[in-house]
């Protein structure tokens, strides 16, 4: 290797032949505090003022969608859950109720409304660490961990029923890995009263400060008509009026049968989207209780041995009768288990950050053809230098925590 | 006896030294541990009792730390920068009367009668610190936090200087002891309250909230941590800095915090005097400690506000600090010893 004999300065000036009236470009990661992931944004700088923004990614590839076209629909939940790791349990259940809208299962009442329960619980965790991240980002440090107090609670809950904290892997094809415990009522209710009064606090503390709405009103602005040709979902279009929501417009896991309305704002700028994420909490939150409320008995798996394995009892347990070791034995083999028959199918759903769609190919055999997954988070990035021309370097790290980018999503 | 006036003099000027420097370590900890009550968490609770052996515990680690200078960095500007953050503060500490006189010997490191003049000017040398290790560090967000840095302490230094300006009016006078002595007529007479005119009042107040507001900004303190704001330029000016280099900065931004304190409390809110507790007549030795502790418990209470102030606002943009320094503050000082002249004018001449 060469030594280094010349700064870049030096290089650059022997090249361009001018150190006068230059413009600066600096590099916005992908080692940067503020970008949240593994993100690197090039810019050029006028001042403090920016000029252009070249966004690269792919600094976390990681290949999921063409690692899960080697493994068995189940063994791919394992593989969601890493995808968007501020929200996993969205990313499990999206990718379950796209098999099974494939195979045309219809889930029990009970495993529909236990994944009501989580993905709006993952949804209120999702929010509540991102709007303690816009407030970080801008300085003010206590909200941030503020949140992540509620959010350590929120994990507590997922520890219980799941097994992990963030790992979760709770869905199966046609059911849940297992039943939720048995107070799984009185743990979230214990959470909800306290989470509430932190979404008060933080709305508190930052709805009228001075600061905070100067630093986010008409910063990274977008109009609705743009919000859409940029394929943005979730929040950040809702925060622009439009009233985008999976759960609204193809409800799924019954959301039709809870009442809850879906927080627009008409700005569409950072202060905006915060708003619409407070308020989309509470919204949540009101889901949770009804669902509560209502949690029907019985199974939580369909009662179908070739899909969801049969429950291990006298008749069939797998040392005692021979019927029940084969079923059980059966699902794991190689060529049996889930088999999805030949099509294509393709599945949104409403996750925190956005539309989180499964776009499925089977050739009916127990492993997807194609395994893709439209990420929020990819399509939400693309408008980040057109959200940052013109701004001051500053803002750059106000729309970033704005937009909620998850790398793990976004390089998939 | 000259020997005995120097051997107090000396004794005076190294316990200044070392209220200047021995502050630093009490506030890291306090900051520290004030931040994680705001924060709903424990903060630093394992070194020693109470955790308050934490900053030794960070000197140590700081000794301990490689030392790196970056390639083709400027070393004897990068060397230099972090010695122009810490000295000054440090050194403007030795003009402020930190307690009553105890005998003969009065309690202020040096007794100049242009003291506050002095530490204006020597308070501005920091910001050579800031511009020049940002620049030696080769690197660009250190640049961009040294460009910040210099910007912002040249505009706020205006508001800084008219409102110190306010307080000397009221005293008549740029000698520290006769500022503080004046303010020791009862309560009212701190120059907060007008200095003794209750006409005054209005410019009393505006004078220290905007003090303390440019002090906010002189510090790199939030809401004006631009500098050094970790979610943008990654570390600003001391990006580049490690081991006791970085440890200057550091410490230079906790002496200059101290110091800044010390002059509110001085020029604003009546010094070491506080009725009911101390006695300017009272020169023996009870009554000299009795005014320190008075004098450092206003300061700690001005310090807690900067800390508390730190860990809940959110941070300004460069070009909102540029407005609200020269649109808002210069405009609002300026109006300030204006609006105290005509009250000085109307009440016989004297503020």
């Amino acid at each position: 290797m060469e030594p280094l004999t010349r700064t870049p300065l030096e290089v650059e000036e022997e090249t361009t032949g001018d150190l006068g009236a230059r413009h600066m470009v600096v590099n916005f990661g992908p080692q940067h505090p503020a970008t949240h992931g593994t993100l690197r944004n090039i810019i050029e700088l006028d001042g403090e003022k920016i000029l252009k923004l070249d966004s690269e990614i792919g600094f976390l590839h990681s290949g999921f969608e063409k690692i899960s076209e080697y493994r068995s629909y189940n063994q791919s939940v394992v593989v969601s859950d890493r995808m968007n790791y501020l929200s996993p349990l969205n990313n499990n259940i999206a990718l379950a109720q796209a098999v099974e809208e494939m195979m045309g299962i219809q889930v029990t009442p009970r495993c529909a409304a236990i994944r009501v329960v989580l993905a709006e619980l993952s949804r209120i965790a999702d929010h509540i660490i991102v709007v303690g991240l816009q407030g970080m980002d801008l300085g003010a440090f206590s909200v941030m961990l503020w949140t992540f107090i509620e959010r350590e609670k929120l994990y507590d809950i997922f520890e219980n029923v799941t097994g992990a904290r963030l790992t979760t892997s709770y869905t199966r094809i046609g059911g849940l890995m297992r039943d939720v415990p048995k107070d799984f009522e009185e743990m979230i209710r214990a959470v909800m009263g306290r989470l509430e009064s932190t979404v008060r606090e933080v709305e508190y503390m930052l709805d009228e400060n001075p600061i905070f709405v100067n630093r986010t009103r008409g910063v990274g602005a977008l109009s609705a008509q743009e919000s859409i040709s940029f394929g943005l979902t979730g929040p950040i279009l809702r925060a622009a009026g439009v009233p985008y929501d999976i759960r609204k417009v193809r409800p799924y896991l019954g959301y039709e049968q809870y009442e809850f309305e879906v927080p627009t704002e008409k700005e569409g700028d950072c202060y905006a989207r915060y708003r619409v994420r407070c308020r989309e909490m509470i919204q949540s939150l009101k889901i949770i209780d009804q669902a509560l409320k209502k949690m029907p008995s019985g199974p939580v798996g369909v009662s179908d041995p070739r899909i969801v394995i049969p429950v291990k009892n006298e008749e069939n347990r797998p040392s005692g009768g021979m019927e029940g070791l084969i079923y059980h034995f059966k699902n794991f083999m190689h060529g049996h288990g889930v088999r999805p028959p030949k099509g294509e199918v393709y599945v949104p759903t409403e996750a925190p950050n956005g539309e989180l769609g499964y776009y499925l190919i089977s050739d009916g055999t127990e492993r997807p053809y194609r395994w893709r997954v439209r990420g929020p988070s990819f399509y939400n990035y693309q408008a980040f230098a057109r959200l940052c021309e013109g701004h001051m370097l500053s803002d750059t790290v106000a729309i970033l925590s704005s937009l909620n980018i998850i790398a793990g999503e976004l390089d998939r | 006896m000259v020997t005995k006036d120097v051997l107090y003099k000396l004794v005076v000027f190294l316990a200044t030294v070392g209220i200047a420097v021995g502050l630093v370590p009490i506030m890291t900890i306090v900051e520290r541990r004030v931040a994680a009550f705001i924060q709903n968490r424990w903060g630093p609770n394992r070194v020693g009792p109470w955790g308050l052996l934490q900053p030794v515990a960070d000197g140590i680690k700081a000794f301990f730390k490689e030392e790196f200078v970056p390639a083709r960095a400027d070393r004897l500007l990068h060397f230099i920068a972090p010695m122009l953050v810490f000295v000054p503060p440090a050194i403007g500490f030795a003009v402020i009367p930190w307690g009553n006189q105890i005998g003969s010997v009065k309690l202020q490191a040096v007794n100049l009668n242009i003291g506050v003049l002095f530490m204006m000017s020597v308070l501005s040398i920091a910001v050579y610190g800031l511009a020049i290790g940002g620049w030696a560090s080769n690197n660009k967000w250190s640049l961009l936090g040294g460009l910040r840095a210099s910007a912002q302490l040249i505009s706020y230094e205006l508001t800084l200087g008219l409102a110190i300006l306010v307080a000397i009016m009221m005293a008549e006078s740029v000698d520290p002891q006769v500022i503080v002595a004046k303010q020791t007529r009862g309560i009212l007479s701190w120059n907060v309250f007008g200095g003794g005119n209750l006409l005054a009042l209005p410019c009393g107040l505006l004078g220290i909230l905007l003090l303390y507001t440019a002090a906010l900004a002189e510090n790199n303190r939030l809401p004006f941590d631009l500098p050094e704001c970790e979610q943008e330029l990654v570390g600003g000016y001391h990006t580049e800095y490690s081991s006791m280099k970085f440890a200057m900065f550091f410490m230079g931004e906790y002496v200059a915090m101290v110091n800044m304190s010390a002059i509110v409390t001085m020029l604003y809110l009546g010094g070491w005097y506080f009725p009911g507790i101390t006695n300017p007549a009272d020169h023996s030795w009870l009554g000299g400690i009795l005014s320190v502790g008075v004098f450092m418990a206003k300061t700690f209470a001005i310090l807690f506000v900067y800390v508390w102030i730190r860990w809940t606002f959110p941070r300004f943009k460069y070009n909102q600090l540029m407005n609200l320094g020269w649109k808002g503050l210069l405009p609002l000082s300026l109006a300030n010893v204006a609006l105290l002249a005509v009250v000085g004018v109307f009440t016989g001449g004297k503020p």
